[in-house]
């Protein structure tokens, strides 16, 4: 194959254009008002995309590029620099990151009008754009973890945008240190993988990985022994679970759903929350080397699909149920990574940022017109008012739901299949887990998909009368970048599989070259080639069609008309409807276990600790009181208070940290 | 004796002296408080103007001493006026000289009480500052160490909050019983040494290792209280608290980097072999700051006080890049300072700008800032970010590095892999963000319910003209570091070549040569 390069200036321009209009509409946005802060920011991604499908095209007939640009940071041998890698796994990132912002930034012209912090919030998601794409274009540990930190920083500042509520305040702080949470794990990934390969470059690393793993080096800590390829990918994996919405970092991504809706399509729908995603198929050369690794990627993938799902069977709140879909479909995501078949990962992330954005877009319209209200309990009929969005969400129901020939089908079901056939031979158990809990995922996704449509669009008129009066369909400037959106939801499916090769088994030859590497005896889609049923009318004969179908079906006759049932079952479940309404109590939880006690405990560091024992038991009682009399001073010790004896197992604790560095 | 000054000027001197002159001056003919403030800020302006050329001319490519001015000054006791600075201490000569003015700027309105006299302190403290970075006779350095006590001592005891003389004694006494042992520690030096102060001579001295062991017990108690390192942190959180402003922002611009400043210029080249027997010591007490300090830190309820707890606990990753002896962990440690200085010193005028319009720090007194003040939300907003270390900003640099340094150290007393300290001293990724935000939300973000916070107004063209050097400071060490880290990488790596050598050999050499010395004075 021909090796063309690409040109450093497009690619160059492609982060630089979103960063500039960005500056521009945060820092003179005050000057610039709502038409010149849009049409700067607005304009500078849909630059930027048109320029992201040039690369594209170009990527597509072979081209990449790999270059530094400057160092960021040495020290002796620890060198940063500062440089981009531009293979098909980016470039397809790059499109779909740079197409679904342009949407979003035309739907918020709309969808914003008349906020007070209209330039600022432009500002913000131009400046997540950019953020995004350092994200995918970088071509080192540290630019990912640049782009990384600074998407969660727009998604705090976003999820806060209306800083006035309360609630969005929480839900935003409450994002921010989960993300830190997993961040903790990259950090230190970061840390290891510098330590054990001395460079932070990916090709370096990659083409350094499979003679790293012949030498098995392994780290000891108390007579615990883990390899250290494994040891590198989980802790880089902890980090992909936070940013992703894994369980049990899941927790933020619901509460997320406070800040305004064109952030929850772009944000924590389409782009940055499968940041995790793009992070283990970039590291599929890493990943590919510890079973064990992947083997987590499958579990928590499983967990989340299945778990998330559970949840959103029963949620009122629209926007909620979106959000729960979006954990479970990250979850596949990781499933398919985790089963070796990273290609269908990414594609499903690429048709689910389409449909799932398009979605959330179309909620959004849906609770402009009903003003703000976001319970589909009071909704209903509403396909009478507002016919582009009803049809829209439609289209992005069935994606969604993996009905075939829309976009969702492709993707869903090869990771389905590819599940089914991968076997891990460390841990056989896992295949049949994996397999249960993405088949069901795809039946409950399929249901509470349309229980909301059905909720939302058919069944009794629950609207207010107040608002009832008041509805209409949403402007152009809303409605145009739903069916761009749902083009995508309808035909990428189909252009991937058809058009790019998205799914050929033989990674090297289809769509993704060498951006993404698969061990041969791994490979699920060889697998499925092989032995798999063929024939484009396969799909008939395949499980998750059917459950599909029977999900669909089910909703249509609890949902498509008023009727008692829902009630009847939510009564006859009782324990197990309050059990999943409320979230399986995640958040109650983390609050008991660590919430909680994190503050009692600096409570109790400060007031016995600093406080009591530093500055009045040793400063005062211990020093000033010993001058003026000794006696005293015995008398203190033993005053029988517990926290001079609680300070004194402090300090043991301390003197023993101190002697176990000094002798283990 | 050959000096190292390619300016072929006393520009140390003039650095250090400079700012006592237009202190003096401003005493004996400047009148009006008006007046006095313009003078301040012109002698402050020219004092930073003065130690520029010391980055522009420094010689990245040696780690002697530079910019070296040499005068006998007590010659009984071989005490000299002996000047100089490397890419350590250069740093913070400008850092110094950079905050003053900024101090000066910040005080422009909220001192309206004896101005002239505030004035002369920070001249005065800026004397004393530089004098101790570019020090290089050891009662030099005592001497300035010392004095400085005396203007920030004024600081805090007349301009300071009500409980401001429990916090000024508090901090006196702390650092005293410190300096004390220092001297004692210097004096022994200087009779074992061969009778000089001579800070670089005791450098190439090999001292045996129980002279090593004590000398470093007492240098510690000095440095760790000034650091300051747990236990002996209890007055920094008070001393704040009860200082005006300006005050806080030396504090943790300045004064809390000389500790760590002592261990790089006195611990570890002149003690190598006891600097790596405390190592296990050192780190834990770092992992105990980084970790105890900031959960004490998340459940403070006065800003000022929270604020400074964060400080000890970024100072927790300096100690622990010190004592890991790698290039990238000391080279992180002293961007870390230099950085602490720029977001440490910010937070604290967020602080004071917010102080000077409701006269409380209690976060609960606050709550929906952003609504009245959406300019300074967004500059306390940028503050925190750095403060949390996200990439970008400079203290991200710096404490990458150290994690970077010490997972890969392997110092010689320890058999704990140092793998798991820099996994323990990560978690700061997630305490930091818990008490940075919470704050945040709490003082900043909500609605506005409270009647006070109304009355608010936003920054006035000064305020915000004082910020944004140290955004702009901020940004250009966190997205371009390298001509800072220029400044380090000789220097360091000559440092970490004092600290990783041994001074046994030499010292059981002395030993055996003593008796043919002596039989050969008789």
């Amino acid at each position: 194959m021909q090796q063309l390069t690409l040109n450093t200036t497009e690619l160059l321009a492609i982060p630089a254009l979103p960063l500039l209009g960005a500056l521009a509409a945060g820092l003179f946005g005050w000057a610039l008002k709502e038409k010149l802060s849009h049409i700067v920011t607005s304009g500078s991604v849909i630059l930027s995309a048109i320029l992201s499908v040039h690369v594209f095209t170009q990527v597509l007939a072979g081209a990449s590029f790999h270059g530094n640009f400057w160092t960021w940071m040495l020290a002796g041998d620890f060198i940063v620099p500062v440089g981009m890698l531009v293979d098909p796994l980016t470039a397809i990132m790059m499109m779909t990151v740079t197409i679904v912002s342009s949407c979003v930034h035309i739907y918020t012209i709309g969808y914003m009008h008349g906020d007070p912090g209209y330039p600022r919030f432009f500002a913000y998601i131009c400046a997540f754009t950019f953020s995004m794409l350092v994200l995918v274009m970088g071509n080192n540990f540290f630019t990912l973890f640049f782009g990384w930190e600074a998407v969660g920083l727009f998604s705090y500042l976003l999820i806060g945008f209306w800083f006035q509520r309360e609630s969005a305040n929480k839900a935003a702080m409450k994002a921010f240190i989960v993300n830190r949470v997993g961040d903790f794990g990259f950090a230190v990934g970061i840390l290891a993988v510098w330590y054990y390969f001395g460079t932070v470059e990916y090709k370096t690393v990659f083409a350094m990985t499979p003679d790293f793993v012949a030498q098995n080096i392994t780290l000891g800590f108390m007579g615990w022994q883990v390899s250290a390829i494994t040891f590198i990918c989980l802790a880089l994996f902890v980090g992909a679970m936070g940013k992703s919405g894994q369980v049990p970092l899941h927790v933020w991504l619901p509460d997320s759903m406070e800040g305004p809706t064109p952030i929850s399509a772009l944000i924590h729908a389409a782009t940055m929350v499968t940041a995790g995603v793009f992070m283990v198929a970039r590291l599929s050369p890493m990943f590919e080397f510890s079973e064990t690794a992947l083997a987590a990627v499958v579990i928590v993938g499983a967990v989340t699909a299945w778990m998330c799902a559970t949840i959103g069977l029963v949620q009122n709140d629209i926007k909620r149920v979106i959000a729960y879909s979006t954990c479970s479909q990250l979850g596949y995501m990781f499933v398919a990574c985790g089963v070796s078949a990273y290609s269908a990962g990414i594609f499903h992330l690429m048709t689910h940022a389409y449909f799932k954005a398009l979605l959330f877009l179309a909620a959004g319209s849906v609770i402009h017109a009903v003003m703000a209200e976001q319970d589909i309990r009071k909704m209903g009929q509403l396909r009478k008012y507002m016919p582009i969005t009803y049809i829209t969400m439609l289209l992005a129901a069935l994606a969604l739901s993996g009905v075939p020939p829309f976009a969702g089908f492709f993707s869903k079901d090869l990771i389905i299949e590819a599940t089914m056939v991968r076997e891990f031979t460390e841990y056989s158990w896992l295949g049949t887990f994996a397999s249960f809990a993405v088949l069901s995922g795809v039946f409950m996704t399929a249901f509470y998909t349309f229980r909301m449509f059905f909720l939302t669009f058919h069944n009794s008129d629950r609207v207010d009368p107040h608002t009832q009066s008041h509805l209409h369909e949403s402007p152009k400037v809303i409605t145009i970048p739903l069916m761009i959106l749902a083009v995508g939801a309808v035909v990428s499916g189909m252009w991937g599989v058809m058009v790019l090769d998205i799914a050929n088994p033989e990674i090297m030859h289809g769509y993704f070259r060498d951006s993404i590497f698969v061990l041969d005896e791994h490979n699920p889609l060889m697998t499925l080639a092989e032995h798999g049923p063929h024939g484009w009318y396969h799909f008939i004969f395949t499980a998750p069609f059917w459950l599909a179908i029977s999900g669909i079906g089910l909703a249509y006759v609890m949902y498509f008309r008023q009727s008692a049932m829902p009630a009847k079952i939510a009564r006859a479940a009782g324990p197990l409807y309050t059990f999943l309404l409320n979230k399986w109590y995640w958040d109650e939880f983390y609050d008991w276990l660590i919430v909680r006690r994190a503050r009692n405990l600096g409570t109790f560091l400060w007031q016995r600790g600093d406080l009591g024992v530093i500055d009045k038991g040793i400063i005062h009682g211990g020093i000033i009181d010993s001058v003026k009399s000794g006696a005293l001073r015995m008398r203190i010790i033993q005053t029988g208070m517990v926290f001079h004896y609680a300070f004194a197992m402090v300090l043991g604790v301390f003197g023993l940290l101190t002697y176990l560095l000094l002798t283990a | 004796m050959e000096l190292h000054n390619v300016l072929d000027f006393p520009i140390l001197s003039l650095s250090i002296f400079l700012p006592l002159a237009g202190a003096l001056v401003i005493w004996l003919f400047v009148r009006g408080d008006n007046a006095v403030r313009w003078a301040a800020l012109v002698v402050s302006v020219i004092s930073f103007l003065v130690t520029l050329p010391l980055a522009l001319s420094f010689d990245t490519g040696t780690s002697h001493m530079q910019f070296e001015e040499f005068h006998p000054w007590i010659a009984a006791f071989n005490i000299n006026y002996q000047l100089g600075v490397d890419g350590i201490s250069m740093p913070f000569i400008l850092l110094t000289s950079l905050l003053t003015i900024i101090c000066i700027v910040s005080a422009w309105q909220c001192i309206q009480t004896r101005v002239k006299e505030y004035m002369i302190a920070f001249l005065v403290l800026e004397t004393t500052l530089i004098g101790v970075f570019a020090a290089l006779d050891a009662v030099l350095f005592y001497f300035f160490w010392e004095a400085l006590l005396i203007p920030m001592y004024l600081i805090i005891g007349i301009w300071g909050g009500k409980n401001r003389v429990y916090a000024t004694l508090k901090f006196f006494l702390y650092t005293l019983a410190g300096s004390v042992l220092m001297l004692i520690a210097l004096l022994a030096m200087y009779f074992k040494a061969g009778n000089t102060f001579s800070m670089l001579a005791f450098m190439d001295y090999p001292f045996d290792l129980s002279w090593q062991i004590w000398i470093f017990i007492a240098f510690f108690i000095a440095f760790a209280v000034k650091v300051p390192m747990w236990p002996v942190h209890t007055w920094l959180p008070d001393a704040h608290t009860e200082a005006p402003t300006a005050g806080s922002v030396i504090l943790a611009g300045i004064l809390l980097k000389m500790g760590a400043y002592g261990f790089l210029r006195f611990s570890l080249p002149m003690l190598p072999d006891a600097s790596q027997y405390f190592v296990p010591f050192m780190v834990a007490l770092s992992l105990v700051a980084i970790i105890y300090i900031s959960l004490v830190a998340m459940m403070q309820t006065d800003m000022k006080r929270l604020i400074a707890y964060s400080s000890i606990a970024h100072m927790g990753f300096v100690t622990l890049g010190t004592f890991m002896f790698t290039q990238a962990a000391v080279e992180g440690a002293v961007i870390g300072m230099i950085s602490h200085g720029f977001v440490a010193a910010a937070l604290f005028l967020c602080v004071g700008v917010m102080y000077d319009r409701l006269h409380t720090r209690e976060i609960g007194d606050y709550g929906g800032v952003v609504n009245v003040m959406p300019v300074f939300a967004a500059v306390m907003l940028f503050f925190c970010m750095a403060n949390v270390a996200l990439p970008g900003a400079s203290a991200f640099v710096g404490e990458i590095m150290v994690l970077i340094g010490t997972f890969e150290a392997n110092p010689v007393y320890m058999d704990v892999s140092t793998k798991w300290i820099a996994i323990a001293a990560t978690s700061s990724v997630v305490l930091s963000a818990c008490y940075t935000l919470w704050m945040y939300k709490r003082v900043v973000m909500g609605d506005l319910v409270k009647d006070s916070v109304k009355s608010m107004k936003d920054m006035t063209v000064r305020e915000f003209g004082f910020f944004v050097p140290l955004m702009a400071l901020t940004l250009w060490m966190g997205f371009y570091p390298m001509p800072f880290l220029d400044f380090l990488h000789v220097s360091v790596s000559h440092l970490i070549d004092q600290a990783t050598t041994s001074k046994l050999d030499a010292a059981a050499a002395l030993v055996q040569a003593m008796p043919v010395l002596d039989a050969a004075h008789h």
